[in-house]
C-alpha cells in the first residue's frame, strides 16, 4: 500500500521535473544544491534569525498596509476606544487606532510587527557580533561584511520610518527631532529638509511619503541586498572552524537535504511561533495611551526604539558647542546625531581592510579564528561595544536617575567621561584577557590538564598532578595549538561516561539498547 | 573512508523502500558533487524497539499540541469577545485577554510544530557527517583572465572609442548632459526654496525665520491656552496663573473666532507654541536692555520650542526658575531669559514679547525675539 502511493507520487514528481528538465536542462545543477553542505555550528543561526523575522516582517507589514491609511487629513475620532473621542488626530493616527480596536486580531499583527522589528535588528546586531569577531569577513567574504553594514544601516532606518507612521504623540516627537537632525547639517540642512518634509516641520507630506519609502523602497532595497548577501554565502560556501575534519579546502556539516532544510524550516517556524507569542503576550508601543501629535505636548519618558537608543544618548551628553563660521554656524547636534553614526558606519564598511592593515594578512580564510587568537580585532570589538553602551546607557540615563534615584547631572557627567575612558579600559582589559587565555591554552597543551589532585612529599613540598593530553614513550608529550578549544577537564574527553539508555523511570533493557546506534546521537 | 561503509551497512538493514540501485546512484551523485559521507546511519536499524517507540512519542505529542493550539487559535479567533470594552466595564477582563490569548494559541501552535519537526531530525534523520571540497581558486586560470582581458580590449578597439578620443570625451560629455536633465526632473518635484514667502504682506514671511505670533497689518495677537476643545478659545489674564506657574498658548486673532480651519491651523502650526509663566512674585530676574518691557510684570512669555532638536521645554522647576527639556535635559535659566544653563541646547529659548491689552488680556506684541527651535546653518551666531 504505501509502496504504491509512494511510488505515484514519485512519478508526479518525476513527470514535473521532466517538463522542467527538458526546458532548462538541469539535473546536474539541481542535485548539486542539493547535496550541498551547510555548516551546523549553533552560531550560524544569528543570520537565519534575521532573515526569518524579516519574512515575518514582510507578511505582518502586508497585513497592516491593508488597513493603515498614511493621511494627515484632520478627523474627529469616534471610534471604540472611548478614552480619545471628539478628540481631533490625523487620519494616520485614527488609522492606527481603528487597526488596534476596529480590526479583530489587528493589535496582534500591529505588536507582531513591532516585535519582528525588535528582534530583526538585535538578530543583525548579533550576527554581525559573530562575524567579527571569528574573522568571518576576511578575504574572499570582505564584500558581503559591506552588503552587511549596509543591510543594517538600511534596517534600522526602515524601522525608524515604522515607527514614525502612526503620528502618535511618541512618533511625531521622534520626527520633530529627526528635523532638527535634518537642519543641523551645515550648507544644506535647510534644503533638505524642505525637501524630505516639504517646508516647515510638521507638513503634511512627510507621512505619506515615510510610507512610500517603509512598504515599498526600504523593504524592495533589503530583499534585493538579501537576496545577494544569500547569493554569495551560498556561492562561497560557509565558513567554519577549525577541527579534526576540517580544512581549508573543504565545508564540513550536514547536506541541504534532507537535514539541512528541515533543520532551517523549524527554524523560521519556530521563530514565528516565538514572535506570534510576543505580539500577543507583550504590550507594545500603545499607541491610544499617548494620544495624537501634538508639537506642544511630550510625554515624559519619550524614547525611540532599542537600537536608537545610542544616538538619542549621543545627543543628550555632547556639549552644547555651536561653531560660528563667519556669518554662519554649525549647530551642535550635528556632531552627535550626524556625523557619529556617519563615522560608526564608515569604519564599519572599511574594518575589512583596516583589519588586514592590524594583521598583515592578506591570505584566503574559510576557518575561523578564536576571538582570543585576534586580542587586537577582539579588543577593538569590545571597545565599540563599550562605546555603544555608554551612549546607551546615557540614552535612559533619566530612567536610570528616576530609579536609583541619582542626579541627572551626575549622569550626565558620567557619560561624558566615561565615553572618553570607558572604551580603552574595555580595550585593555580585553586585550589582556585574550593574551591571558591564550597561555592559558597553550599551557594545558605543554603540561596538561589540572586534575585537582595534590601530591605532597614527606618534605612538606606541594605539587599540583596535572594529566597530559599525549604521552610517548611514558613522558608527557607536548602538542602544538591548532586553533581549536583545548580541553581543560577530564570529562571534556569523554572521561565521565554516558548516560544509560531508558524512559523516565526505568533503563531500558541492556542486550537491546546496544543495538540502538541511534541513542548516542553525539559527535565523534 | 570507513563511515562510508558503515552507511552502506545500514542501508542493508534500515532501508526498505530505496531500490538497490537507487542507492547506488544517490552514492554516485554525491561522489559527482564531491560530497564524502563520512558518517550517515540511519537510526534505528531495529524498529519498534522501546526506544524507538519512545522517541516516536516524542514527537507525535509535540504535534499534538499543534493540533490543539491550531484548532484553539480558530476557536479564539471566532468566538472570544473581542470588542473593545472601557477598564472596569463588563467583560473587560475578557477583552483583554483577547489579544494574548490568540497570540499565544498561535505562537505555541508554531513552536510545537517546529518542536515536533526538530525532534524527528535529531531521532530519525540519518546521523549525517558530510564534507564537500570547496574547489575555491585563489583566482581563475591565467589563460581566461587573460583571454577575457583581450576579449574587453578588443571590444574598446572595435568601438573606436578607444582610438578616436574625441568620442569618449564626447560620449562623457553627454552621459553628463543626460544625467543633469534626468536629476533635476527627478529632484524638481520634490526641490522647493526654504525661503519662499507665503504671506501676503512682506514683513510676514512665512520662513524659519517668522512664526504664527508675526504680526499681520495690526490686527491684535492674543495669547490662546493651547488645551481642550479645539474650537473652543480661551484667552488669559493675569488671575489665570497661580505663581509659579506655566500655561501653554498659541497665537488667536479675533478675524479668527469663527473659523474652525484657522483656529486649529494655529495650533497645528509647529512654531507657535509659546509658554506663558509666572515666576514667584519678587524673582530678581538680569536686566537686559534689549528685553526691557517684554514681560507684564512676573509673567514672562517663551517659545516653547526647544533650541536643541524642537522637544517642548514643558517642566518648571520651580525651586530654582528653570526650564527642563524633557527629550535631552537642557535647561534654560529663567532668571536669565531663558539661557541654557545644562544641556545640550546652545541657544536660549526665545521670547515672545506680551502686554495687557484695555481689558486685561494677554497680547503678544510682536514675533520671538530670535527663530525658534533647533538651529540650523544660516541662523547668525
Ligand atoms: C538583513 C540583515 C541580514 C540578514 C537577513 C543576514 C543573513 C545571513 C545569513 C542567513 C547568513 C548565513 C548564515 C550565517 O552565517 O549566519 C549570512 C552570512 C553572512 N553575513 Fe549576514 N545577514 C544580515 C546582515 C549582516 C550584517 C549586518 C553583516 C556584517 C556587517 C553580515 C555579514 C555576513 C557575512 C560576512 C556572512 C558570511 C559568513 C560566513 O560565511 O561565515 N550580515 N547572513
Ligand atoms: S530637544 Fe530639548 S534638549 Fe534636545
Amino acid at each position: 500500500m504505501t509502496g504504491q502511493r509512494h511510488s505515484v507520487s514519485v512519478k508526479a514528481g518525476g513527470r514535473l521535473f521532466d517538463f522542467v528538465d527538458e526546458r532548462f536542462p538541469s539535473a546536474d545543477t539541481f542535485r548539486h544544491q542539493l547535496n550541498k553542505v551547510f555548516q551546523k555550528h549553533g552560531s550560524f543561526l544569528l543570520g537565519e534569525v534575521a532573515l526569518y523575522s524579516f519574512v515575518v516582517l514582510l507578511l505582518s507589514g502586508t497585513y497592516l498596509a491593508w488597513f493603515f491609511d498614511p493621511s494627515m487629513e484632520t478627523v474627529t475620532y469616534d471610534g471604540s476606544y472611548t478614552m480619545l473621542h471628539g478628540i481631533e488626530m490625523s487620519r494616520a493616527y485614527e488609522s492606527s487606532l481603528d487597526i488596534s480596536f476596529e480590526v479583530r486580531g489587528g493589535l496582534l499583527a500591529r505588536q507582531i510587527h513591532h516585535w519582528a522589528a525588535l528582534v530583526f535588528v538585535a538578530a543583525i546586531v548579533t550576527h554581525m557580533g559573530r562575524i567579527f569577531f571569528t574573522g568571518a569577513f576576511r578575504k574572499p567574504r570582505e564584500l558581503n561584511w559591506v552588503i552587511g553594514v549596509l543591510l543594517l544601516t538600511l534596517a534600522i532606518v526602515e524601522g525608524f520610518t515604522g515607527y514614525s507612521l502612526p503620528d502618535d504623540l511618541l512618533s511625531g516627537t521622534g520626527l520633530r527631532i529627526t528635523s532638527g537632525i535634518v537642519m543641523s547639517i551645515p550648507v544644506l540642512g535647510t534644503w533638505l529638509h524642505w525637501i524630505v518634509f516639504g517646508g516647515e516641520f510638521q507638513g503634511e507630506e512627510i507621512i505619506p511619503r515615510l510610507f512610500t519609502i517603509h512598504i515599498l523602497l526600504l523593504p524592495g532595497l533589503l530583499l534585493a541586498l538579501i537576496g545577494v548577501h544569500l547569493g554569495i554565502v551560498w556561492y562561497q560556501k560557509h565558513t567554519q572552524w577549525r577541527g579534526t575534519v576540517s580544512r581549508e579546502s573543504n565545508a564540513v556539516g550536514v547536506r541541504v537535504m534532507p537535514t539541512f532544510a528541515a533543520k532551517s524550516g523549524s527554524l523560521f517556524t519556530a521563530v514565528t511561533g516565538i514572535l506570534a507569542a510576543m505580539g500577543g503576550l507583550l504590550q507594545i508601543n500603545p499607541i491610544w495611551n499617548y494620544g495624537p501629535y501634538k508639537p506642544s505636548h511630550v510625554s515624559a519618558g519619550s524614547q525611540p526604539d532599542w537600537y536608537l537608543i545610542w544616538v538619542d544618548g549621543a545627543a543628550r551628553i555632547w556639549p552644547a558647542w555651536e561653531i560660528p563660521v563667519v556669518d554662519y554656524r554649525i549647530p551642535a547636534a550635528m556632531w552627535p546625531t550626524v556625523v557619529t553614526p556617519a563615522l560608526l558606519i564608515g569604519a564599519a564598511l572599511c574594518y575589512p581592510w583596516i583589519d588586514k592593515l592590524i594583521s598583515n594578512d592578506h591570505a584566503r580564510h574559510n576557518q575561523l579564528q578564536r576571538p582570543r587568537d585576534a586580542p587586537v580585532r577582539t579588543a577593538i570589538g569590545a571597545m565599540v561595544i563599550a562605546f555603544l553602551l555608554v551612549l546607551l546607557a546615557s540614552g535612559v540615563n533619566d530612567i536610570i536617575a528616576h530609579v536609583f534615584d541619582i542626579s541627572l547631572d551626575g549622569l550626565i557627567w558620567a557619560g561624558r567621561i566615561g565615553i572618553v575612558f570607558l572604551p580603552f579600559a574595555a580595550y585593555l582589559l580585553t586585550y589582556h584577557v585574550c593574551r591571558a587565555l591564550q597561555r592559558d591554552d597553550r599551557k594545558v597543551l605543554e603540561e596538561g590538564m589540572e586534575t585537582g589532585i595534590i601530591r605532597r612529599y614527606a618534605h612538606g613540598h606541594m605539587v599540583d598532578i596535572h594529566q597530559p593530553l599525549a604521552i610517548s614513550d611514558g613522558e608527557a608529550k607536548p602538542l602544538q595549538y591548532s586553533g581549536t578549544r583545548v580541553p581543560k577537564k577530564a570529562n571534556e574527553l569523554g572521561l565521565a561516561g554516558k548516560p544509560v539508555p531508558g524512559g523516565l523511570l526505568r533503563p531500558d533493557p541492556p542486550a537491546k539498547s546496544e543495538s540502538q546506534r541511534g541513542e548516542d546521537g553525539g559527535e565523534s | 573512508m570507513g563511515g562510508t561503509g558503515d552507511g552502506e551497512r545500514s542501508g542493508a538493514n534500515g532501508q526498505q523502500n530505496q531500490p538497490a540501485d537507487g542507492k547506488e546512484l544517490f552514492r554516485l551523485g554525491t561522489a559527482r558533487d564531491d560530497v564524502e559521507l563520512r558518517r550517515y546511519h540511519y537510526r534505528w536499524p531495529e524498529q519498534e524497539t522501546r526506544a524507538e517507540r519512545r522517541a516516536r512519542r516524542h514527537v507525535l505529542y509535540w504535534w499534538a499540541l499543534t493540533v490543539v493550539a491550531g484548532l484553539g487559535a480558530a476557536v479564539v479567533y471566532l468566538v472570544w469577545p473581542w470588542e473593545y470594552v472601557p477598564p472596569g466595564g463588563e467583560g473587560y477582563v475578557w477583552y483583554r485577554l483577547y489579544t494574548p490569548v490568540l497570540g499565544l494559541c498561535i505562537g505555541v501552535a508554531l513552536i510545537s510544530f517546529a518542536c515536533g519537526f526538530i525532534v524527528l531530525v535529531k531521532r530519525f534523520f540519518p546521523d549525517e557527517q558530510a564534507v564537500q571540497q570547496r574547489h575555491d581558486a585563489e583566482q581563475s586560470p591565467a589563460e581566461d583572465r587573460a583571454t577575457l582581458a583581450a576579449t574587453a580590449a578588443e571590444a574598446a578597439n572595435a568601438s573606436q572609442l578607444r582610438r578616436r578620443s574625441v568620442f569618449t570625451r564626447a560620449a562623457g560629455v553627454s552621459a553628463g548632459a543626460l544625467g543633469t536633465g534626468l536629476g533635476v526632473t527627478i529632484l524638481g518635484g520634490v526641490w522647493q526654496y526654504p525661503w519662499e514667502t507665503t504671506g501676503h504682506d512682506e514683513s510676514t514671511k512665512d520662513t524659519l525665520w517668522h512664526t504664527g505670533w508675526a504680526q499681520d497689518g495690526d490686527e491684535t495677537v492674543y495669547l490662546r491656552e493651547d488645551s481642550g476643545d479645539v474650537h473652543e478659545v480661551t484667552l488669559l489674564t493675569p488671575e489665570d496663573i497661580a505663581a509659579p506657574g506655566l500655561m501653554a498658548v498659541v497665537p488667536f486673532r479675533e478675524s479668527e473666532r469663527d473659523d474652525p480651519e484657522a483656529l486649529r491651523k494655529a495650533r497645528e502650526r509647529a512654531d507657535n507654541p509659546a509658554t506663558l509663566l509666572r515666576l514667584p512674585p519678587g524673582t530678581e530676574v538680569e536686566p537686559k536692555a534689549v528685553r526691557e518691557g517684554m514681560n507684564v510684570g512676573d509673567f514672562y512669555a517663551y517659545s516653547r520650542i526647544c533650541t536643541h532638536l524642537g522637544c517642548p521645554v514643558g517642566m518648571y522647576e520651580g525651586r530654582t526658575d528653570r526650564l527642563f527639556c524633557p527629550c535631552h535635559q537642557s535647561m534654560f535659566d529663567l532668571r536669565r531669559h531663558a539661557e541654557p544653563i545644562f544641556g545640550p541646547a546652545a541657544r536660549p529659548l526665545p521670547q515672545l514679547p506680551i502686554d495687557l491689552d484695555e481689558s486685561g488680556y494677554f497680547i503678544a506684541k510682536g514675533d520671538f525675539t530670535a527663530p525658534i527651535g533647533p538651529s540650523f546653518w544660516e541662523l547668525e551666531p
